[in-house]
């Protein structure tokens, strides 16, 4: 591995990332999955970092499960988006940030479309005003919410009370990062370090102090794929993939995995219980899993927010060994405690996945 | 200026141009960025189909123009139109005026790092054709030297006929370099299983589709027909290459030893550059474009301006000797015409 022919890479697609003032839109279902990952980013670049980060009760879907369902077609996916830069301009900003790796690849293919085909653009004017009597301005900055952490990682770093190294040896921890399909594979230059090698993620592992791991399908699919997953009689091929990509991690002993899309995290924790249960096999150490985090969670594990607080027992794979290494303190009396300290219920043990 | 004549690039075409004018009673005036004579072909080992040495080709060439005016390590700084013809600055300070110009200007080798997939200067043992010459000359490469190959890749198109690399155009030499290269990697590494990975084999050539047959039955080359998606590194450090066999209609992936990308024939950005001096245009490939592509191919819009070899399009060794033949007859004819 020749480590400057990746720099030299990543200087070819730096991506102009405006510092501050963006219009921020949700993902549907990392609310569900990763519940706190979202509000963390709010946190932190908010209440940390100062920033002026907007969102509104108003925006809905973008409709890119739909759209890669082919549920609706472009057209309608196209005015929902832009419904969404209409409430952009009315709240007074120019900069949208999006919470979902497929909104940010929506969005961004949406954009080059319109810069294509003109007339389609001024289409979706007349649909949108036709329909909500609404006004759009196209975003002069569109990111993904991972570019923004990318942007403020070595802030973050300063600020860390604990880095992604083992506390006890000292050594960085073992990191594979996975960055969602639609962040830059379409649109390579719209992504920090391009669609071959990026580097929004090995960025923050680098600053935090974790040592990246490039394995062999590194580029590989998590599984999700959406007709891989969303067709019941596809869900073989979603399973298959995920574990093509355990078994060529599995050699280089990962600590950890941090992710930057609502679905590749989500298919890489659960799919290890299926594997466990299916194959009899587990990929971390000791009968554990391999912990799989949002780029949220990491930042909010450097920063020193409590585990429970950033929604970690939400995952299938038990994070307890990863934070004994990091040396990050929790309780597992308050693991399952919800809000008001009540109880939000254990989930039942797997058969062979070793669990905290 | 009685008779001057400028030749750009001290590649084949240049050299061969100028020993036919030599030849023809004429002491033309050779000029060469770089500090030898010979272009791409100067760091090549063997040529196909013959395996001739490629220095035997070049040490001919330059043995027979010691007559000419030949600056190395000199390039074009300006090009005036005057009445009857040009004046041409050198960049050594020479100035000369001149009734023809021959732009030999040759082809750059597509940089195969912007093909990211394929790892080059990522991946330790991903090289290229030009680097695997190099190796055939010197011996001396840490991709190769001292180490057990057992496997090897050829990529074939690498930069040619790829719409996204910008290269819509067939290298031409590409195919057969690929089985030349396999063939003498066979004969070094007798164990080692060699695949070809092609998109179509275009062999149109004298003896290539001998070349290739014997590839096949005595070397036992294998051909996949396949593009290849995407290279990565294992924990050995070796590469394993992702690819679609076509005809079998099923994905591979091989893990391999070494991996050599056929970086194809691309323009020179700096003849567009020289070209642009005496108002020579460029063609919707990016090279120089001909007055026109049929019978005028060594002919320009430009009064007194040819074109000889790969400034025009990727063509082999014979077919830019026999252009740059043409062209100094033309030139010849040119100046006769004037007088």
């Amino acid at each position: 591995m020749i480590y400057q022919g990746k720099q030299k890479i990543w200087s070819d697609y730096q991506k102009e990332i405006p510092d501050n003032h963006w219009f921020y839109v949700r993902s549907c279902i990392r609310q569900s999955f990763f519940p706190a990952s979202e509000r963390y980013f709010l946190n932190i670049c908010r209440d940390l970092l100062g920033k002026d980060i907007y969102e509104t009760e108003h925006h809905t879907t973008c409709g890119g499960i739909a759209y890669h369902s082919d549920t609706i077609p472009q057209e309608t996916a196209m005015t929902i988006v832009a419904r969404q830069f209409a409430l952009m301009k009315e709240a007074g900003y120019k900069n949208l940030v999006t919470s979902c790796i497929t909104s940010f690849g929506n969005y961004t293919e949406i954009l080059e479309t319109w810069r294509e085909f003109p007339e389609l653009e001024a289409r979706i004017r007349e649909n949108l005003w036709k329909a909500c009597r609404r006004e759009f301005d196209k975003p002069e900055y569109l990111a993904h919410a991972s570019d923004l952490v990318y942007k403020f990682r070595h802030e973050i770093a300063s600020k860390a009370k604990y880095n992604l190294v083992d506390h006890m040896t000292g050594e960085p921890l073992r990191v594979v990062e996975h960055i969602g399909c639609h962040y830059s594979k379409m649109f390579p230059h719209k992504g920090v370090g391009g669609a071959e090698y990026p580097c929004v993620l090995s960025g923050m592992v680098d600053s935090w102090g974790g040592q990246v791991i490039d394995y062999p399908e590194r580029r590989h699919c998590c599984g999700f794929g959406f007709r891989q997953y969303l067709v019941k009689a596809n869900r073989g091929y979603s399973i298959a993939n995920t574990h093509k990509k355990f078994e060529s991690m599995e050699p280089y002993h990962p600590d950890m995995i941090i992710t930057n899309c609502p679905g590749c995290p989500y298919f890489l924790d659960r799919w290890q219980y299926v594997i466990s249960e299916m194959e009899g096999k587990t990929y971390g150490r000791n009968g554990y899993g391999i912990p799989v985090f949002t780029y949220e969670e990491v930042a909010g594990l450097v920063l020193g927010f409590d585990p429970w607080d950033l929604g970690l027992q939400m995952h299938q794979v038990a994070v307890e060994p990863l934070l004994e290494k990091m040396g990050v303190p929790y309780n597992p009396k308050t693991k399952y405690l919800g809000l008001n300290g009540k109880e939000i219920m254990k989930p039942g043990l797997p058969t062979v996945l070793k669990c905290c | 200026m009685k008779d001057n004549i400028v030749i750009v690039g001290g590649g084949i075409a240049g050299m061969e141009a100028a020993r036919q004018l030599l030849l023809l009673g004429y002491k033309p005036i050779l000029v060469e960025k770089s500090d030898h004579l010979g272009g791409h072909v100067a760091d090549w080992h063997c040529l196909f189909p013959d395996m001739t040495p490629a220095q035997d080709v070049v040490k001919g060439l330059v043995e027979q123009i010691k007559d000419a005016n030949i600056f190395l390590e000199t390039e074009v700084s300006f090009i005036n139109r005057m009445k009857m013809g040009y004046n041409v600055m050198f960049s050594n300070g020479v100035n000369v005026i001149c009734k023809a110009i021959l732009l030999a200007t040759g082809f750059d080798l597509f940089e195969a790092s912007r093909k990211e997939e394929y790892g080059y200067g990522i991946y330790d043992q991903v090289m290229t054709n030009r680097d695997l010459e190099r190796w055939f000359n010197t011996g001396d490469d840490k991709r190769i030297t001292g180490k057990d190959i057992k496997k090897i890749g050829f990529v074939h198109c690498v930069g040619s006929r790829d719409v996204k690399a910008g290269n819509q155009q067939c290298s031409k030499v590409c195919c057969i370099t690929a089985i030349k290269q396999a063939m003498e990697m066979k004969e070094r590494f007798p164990d080692a299983e060699v695949y070809c990975f092609y998109m179509d084999l275009r062999l149109f050539g004298k003896k290539y589709e001998d070349f290739y047959i014997k590839a096949q039955m005595e070397s036992g080359v294998h051909f996949i027909r396949g593009r290849v998606s995407e290279v990565s590194e294992n924990m050995q450090g070796q590469v394993i290459i992702k690819t679609e066999d076509t005809l079998s209609g099923k994905p591979a992936k091989i893990t391999l030893d070494l991996l050599v990308l056929m970086a194809g024939i691309v323009c020179n950005k700096q003849a567009v550059q020289t070209a642009s001096m005496v108002q020579v245009q460029t063609d919707s490939d990016g090279f120089l474009k001909s007055k026109d592509n049929i019978l005028n191919i060594i002919e320009t819009g430009s009064k007194g301006v040819f074109l000889a070899g790969t400034a025009t399009g990727a063509k082999t060794i014979p077919e830019t000797a026999a252009e740059a033949r043409a062209a100094a007859l033309a030139i010849h004819n040119y100046l006769v015409a004037q007088s």
